[in-house]
């Protein structure tokens, strides 16, 4: 089955979303990042988007999701990289992500991971 | 999937920007997750057209599924049937400029929704 790879760097575990998603796909992710938080004992999550052309609410609601999960099992989730026409849409959507903090890329992104943790 | 390369080939074509062009995708990927979840799967149909100087993207779901009884309230943020945000319905009506929805318990549902190229 199809799986998006996570990375570690240290303490922090790095996801970079590149194809569309569906559901099957991100049920797995959800799967395999909590059990890599454990794991890993990771502190902190990093989500790319840059590659995402489209955010809509299946996929907010998914990252809103992870953020949670990585939130109890005490690890801080940024998402970094969207697209300004994609951060636009989101708003006129109605979609706040919230409890998710962002960042412009992945090295302000680590930073706040590592400043965070 | 092959839904939203469609609209953007439409909205490519008659020379939308890329912020138009990504909300028109992101209503056509909310409706057509409708159309699947709550409509049991339907047709969509993607079209450009004229209206005077405007030219636009108009887009088409129907489903047979088991239709809508209040369909202020499927508009509602957050109300949702089926366990989602809640803002599919809603949020594709913010994305586009025109949106039309016609529907009864029973009779399925059909929304159709256009997005006009700014001057």
């Amino acid at each position: 089955m199809e799986r998006i790879p996570i990375l570690r760097m240290g303490r922090i575990l790095l996801v970079t979303i590149q194809v569309d998603m569906h559901d099957q796909l991100a049920l797995a992710l959800q799967d395999d990042l909590t059990q890599r938080i454990v794991n890993d004992r990771a502190k902190g999550v990093l989500i790319d988007i840059s590659s995402l052309d489209v955010v809509d609410s299946f996929i907010g609601r998914m990252i809103s999701n992870i953020a949670a999960m990585a939130s109890v099992l005490d690890a801080h989730t940024v998402v970094v990289g969207m697209q300004p026409a994609v951060a636009i849409t989101l708003v006129e959507l109605g979609l706040t992500l919230e409890g998710v903090r962002t960042a412009l890329n992945v090295e302000r992104g680590m930073a706040l991971l590592q400043a965070a943790t | 999937m092959r839904l939203r390369s469609a609209v953007r080939e439409r909205a490519v074509a008659i020379g939308m920007g890329l912020v138009d062009q990504t909300k028109i995708i992101t209503a056509a990927s909310e409706l057509g997750r409708n159309t699947i979840q709550y409509g049991g799967g339907g047709v969509a149909h993607a079209s450009t057209v004229v209206r005077g100087q405007r030219r636009g993207v108009r887009l088409e779901f129907v489903d047979q599924g088991p239709g809508i009884a209040d369909i202020a309230q499927a508009l509602t943020d957050g109300f949702t049937s089926g366990g989602g945000l809640g803002l599919g319905l809603g949020g594709a009506k913010r994305l586009s400029d025109d949106f039309d929805i016609a529907s009864q318990p029973g009779q399925g549902t059909r929304v159709t929704i256009t997005r006009w190229k700014p001057f």
